[in-house]
């Protein structure tokens, strides 16, 4: 990879700095991922396409992308009405619950697993009257998709908050003085300008749900075909001494990371030319 | 393009300001209230075209709440019930266990040595990214965030695929006794793959906002590129700095999925807490388990108070009048 | 501050590094043991500097008996194995860390404690499970880990498959009665201790397949009031081997000290600690001594029925094996 520098301003430092940084990001980064592309060209194409097509990895890929994108929907829902809460209305405790958006940003994954686990299981606060009502919520695959809305929905809320927040009000003055009805204005006015925000929060809650680990494992069932998550697959494999299996799943994961980030690169790109300059 | 959102300084400060503005100008702290504390009514029709009938605000609000309470604040107050169970010496008992300190230990280890690296790092890659133009800024920028979205379990996969006794390095370290996998240096590796872009990246939209102009003079008047970054620099982004490694921290004591993959599990020796979290709860001694989650997740609290502070702190550094 | 952070955290490792022995050894077993071997290292450390002077430390490493082999193949630095079943050693020593020949080097399949496939039921046996049959029934949740990951669960689907070839005679009907035991799981855990929490603290299931030991050790923990032990009239003889790891012991100089390690399990009180911790012995005195402590059950070997671990792995637990294509149906 090549970095060809245009120096813009006169300051020192600019290829001590660069050249560690390159060197820094080779050795943590470039290298082991570059390791799991390798160890992916011992398999020949055939093999390949035999792991990742086969019936375990295709459910375990569908359960986790497919989860995941469930779960990041809700996060985009429930993350708009929070974030529309925090920033257009006052209420008691509204500066406690806007920090609290980011509990599941800073709890440990492991911890976030077990709370869930003990809180949803037949015998937990909430799972005992869901139990009740023949909602079964730990050990089903909707488990995993209680574990990923917890961890999505900082991402959504922090990506669409500032937005919110910069909005002009005055366009909402404006339509609704030109006899738009309220909730016209939110649709036609409001929401257009937020789609980029929205998205890309939605994309990022996706992206880390897909990859989850700790605070899924506890809660899913585990059951193969039906609530076994692709990283959990990739343990087992490793677990069975088939790391074939295990590095051609994290190549496909990886790739979808990697798709899902350029997504978002592109979308904020996209953003920002929307925004008139002023 | 920002991955953590939260952690963009730029927006933060953007977001305190207009609330200090919107605040008197919607005229009503209690519009939104469900019960009482009427105001007056000229505010409530002059608001009327820019909000949303009493009782929709009211809904989304209750869902808004209700929402957080279930998801976020029920899971933490679990923590802190099934680590108080069995009464306060049970819990300060647990705790005491010489397999708890060691995993204590070796999670103020690993943090202490990946969040310093991560710092070093975060520093020269946004004085390079945040100070010059370059082609190829964004894909570099993107390889950075990279980590963010890759499975915790790859991260410790790939690693175990280059030092594992059948990896690529493996051989060569078995053959020189030196212990990667299995051991701190394995733990640090993935911790610092996995908290790779927290202080970079809050770093980065920091620096880039505040240009080259104070830097550039400071060297015309003659000083040293040190000097001038720890006199000119080091000031103005101190506290977005100790923002990032905050963040960083956090996950760094935090990670489980990539550390168990490489730590061996070792009892008293390369169990890190979160992992003893685990353990313990898989040997049924749940007030333990949930007494270690509980300092994990009291940690996770003063990150949040600290993080609250700290963007009132970039809030103000945002004003000319700072220093 | 990080500086400080970095000073703090040196003078705890110091502090934690200035007590050493003379020998220091890596045990790397599989999930339930860790209580058997709390007690059994305390012993021997005991006994081994009675004989020689000398001091020894006992490190455990425990988890999942396949990703704990999976563990040392990648390197872990064990100067022992006590793993669930012969085929994660076997696996060890295919990349040449152990001998071939380990299991002849000890008595009995250097396997020094055995235990076997017990049901662990709710209190009063709500759902009447008397023997296997009674797990086939609609209605009842079975609760097992996964074969793929536990070795545990391994000697539960052959004990399952075991009693149903010599009931039925024939492996077409052992795998359709498996089958329908499968059906009844509802949690597929990835190792015998994530089960038994399933079962025992978020109450899910009427019935766990569980090692003996292991049901023993969940009665001990959360009190016989609340779950019972039915043993059925046959079940599995697990046998859990132990072998040394001969490039790292080798490596380290620490042969001396782990054979000694392995070979005090043979001895009376080894013996007498495993059956102390629900192990049923290999000793015929120690195991007249414990007689009542453990039920009747009439046994059969992994030899028997499925002609060794080689051949039950490669036709039951391999990729496309029989439990895959159980639960492909």
């Amino acid at each position: 990879m090549s970095v060809i520098a245009v120096r813009r301003s006169n300051l020192p430092g600019f290829g001590l700095t660069m050249g560690l940084t390159l060197t820094w990001l080779s050795v943590i980064i470039l290298i082991p991922l570059a390791a799991l592309f390798l160890k992916t060209f011992e398999l020949s194409p055939e093999q390949f396409w035999g792991i990742v097509s086969s019936r375990r990895t295709l459910n375990a890929l569908k359960i986790s992308f497919g989860l995941s994108f469930a779960a990041a929907l809700v996060n985009l829902v429930m993350g708009t009405i929070i974030v529309w809460a925090l920033v257009r209305y006052r209420f008691p405790g509204r500066r406690l619950f806007d920090a609290i958006v980011d509990i599941p940003f800073a709890l440990p994954t492991a911890v976030a697993g077990v709370a869930l686990t003990q809180l949803f299981a037949p015998k937990g606060w909430l799972g005992g009257p869901l139990a009740e009502l023949g909602i079964k919520v730990a050990f089903t695959p909707v488990g995993i998709f209680v574990a990923m809305i917890f961890i999505g929905i900082p991402f959504v809320v922090r990506t669409v908050q500032p937005v919110l927040i910069d909005l002009d009000v005055e366009i909402e003055e404006a339509a609704a003085s030109l006899g738009a009805n309220r909730w016209h204005t939110v649709l036609r006015v409001i929401l257009p300008g937020l789609i980029p925000a929205l998205l890309t929060g939605f994309a990022l809650a996706f992206a880390r749900a897909v990859g989850e680990y700790g605070s899924v494992i506890f809660i899913a069932g585990n059951l193969p075909n039906v609530s076994e998550i692709a990283p959990l697959l990739i343990v087992i494999r490793l677990s069975e001494f088939r790391y074939a299996d295990a590095t051609a799943i994290a190549v496909v994961m990886l790739v979808a990371s990697f798709l899902i980030i350029f997504a978002v690169n592109r979308l904020q790109r996209w953003a920002q030319a929307r925004i008139p300059t002023h | 393009m920002t991955i953590i959102t939260a952690s963009d300084p730029a927006h933060l400060s953007h977001r305190e300001r207009s609330d200090r503005v919107s605040d008197p100008g919607e005229g009503s702290s209690s519009a939104a209230l469900p019960v009482g504390n009427r105001k007056t009514t000229v505010g409530i029709a002059r608001s009327n075209s820019r909000t949303e009938p009493g009782p929709v605000r009211f809904v989304i609000i209750v869902l808004a709440l209700t929402f957080l309470t279930v998801f976020v604040v029920l899971p933490l107050v679990v923590v802190f019930a099934q680590a108080f169970s069995k009464g306060f010496i049970a819990y300060f008992a647990a705790l005491a266990e010489p397999e708890a300190w060691s995993a204590i230990k070796l999670t103020l280890l690993v943090a202490a040595i990946s969040v310093g690296l991560n710092l070093v790092f975060g520093v020269l890659a946004a004085w390079a990214i945040a100070k010059f133009d370059f082609s190829g800024k964004t894909f570099l920028i993107t390889l950075i965030d990279l980590p963010f979205s890759v499975s915790p379990v790859i991260a410790g996969l790939v690693f175990v695929l280059l030092f594992g006794a059948q990896g690529y390095f493996g051989p060569w370290l078995q053959a020189h006794n030196i212990n990667v996998l299995f051991a701190v240096p394995g733990i640090v590796l993935v911790t610092i793959f996995v908290t790779f872009p927290f202080v970079a990246r809050a770093l980065i939209p920091l620096m880039q906002e505040q240009g080259t102009q104070e830097e550039e003079a400071a060297i015309s008047l003659g000083a040293s590129g040190l000097q001038t970054f720890f006199r000119v620099t080091l000031p103005n982004i101190k506290w977005g700095l100790l923002y990032g490694v905050l963040l960083c921290n956090a996950r760094a004591m935090g990670e489980f999925g990539a550390v168990s993959v490489v730590s061996g599990h070792i009892r008293g020796e390369t169990n890190t807490m979160p992992l003893l979290v685990e353990i313990l709860y898989n040997e049924y001694q749940f007030v333990s388990s949930f007494a270690i989650a509980s300092l994990l997740a009291m940690l996770a609290l003063i990150t949040l108070v600290v993080k609250t502070v700290l963007e009132r702190r970039l809030d103000e550094g945002q004003a000319p009048s700072d220093h | 501050m990080v500086r400080r952070i970095l000073i703090v955290a040196a003078g705890l490792l110091w502090a934690s590094s200035a007590f050493a022995a003379d020998y220091s050894l890596l045990n790397v077993s599989y999930d339930p043991t860790r209580e058997l071997y709390v007690d059994f290292n305390k012993a021997f450390a005991a006994a081994y500097q009675k004989e020689t002077g000398k001091s020894v430390e006992i490190k455990q490493s425990h988890g999942g008996s396949g990703s704990q082999a999976r563990a040392v193949i990648d390197g872990l630095q064990a100067d022992v194995v006590t793993l669930a079943l012969a085929y994660d050693i076997d696996a060890i020593a295919a990349k040449g860390l152990v001998a071939t020949d380990w299991q002849k080097r000890l008595p009995l399949n250097a396997s020094p404690y055995t235990s076997t496939i017990v049901f662990l039921v709710r209190k009063g046996n709500p759902k009447g499970i008397k023997d296997w049959d009674d797990l086939i029934k609609p209605g009842v949740a079975v609760i097992t880990p996964n074969p793929k990951t536990s070795g545990g669960a391994r000697w539960n689907y052959l004990a399952a498959w075991g009693y149903a070839q010599k009931k039925f005679g024939s492996a077409d009907k052992a795998k359709k009665f498996v089958a329908d035991l499968y059906q009844n799981v509802p949690v597929l855990d990835t190792g015998a201790r994530g089960s038994t929490v399933t079962f025992v603290e978020r109450g899910v299931g009427d019935v766990l397949l569980a090692w003996e030991n292991e049901a023993f050790l969940a009665q001990r923990e959360f009190g016989k009031d609340k779950f019972e032990i039915v043993s059925p009239p046959l079940s599995i003889l697990a046998e859990p081997p132990v072998a040394i790891v001969d490039k790292v012991a080798d490596n380290k100089g620490t042969r001396g000290v782990a054979e000694a390690y392995l070979k005090y399990w043979y001895s009376k009180e080894g013996q007498e600690i495993a059956a102390r911790n629900s192990y049923r012995p290999r000793d015929p005195d120690i195991a007249k001594e414990y007689e009542s402590s453990f039920a009747k059950v009439d046994l059969f070997t992994i030899d028997d029925v499925f002609g060794g671990w080689t051949k039950a792995q490669q036709e039951h637990f391999s990729e496309g094996g029989i439990f895959d294509q159980i639960y492909k149906n």
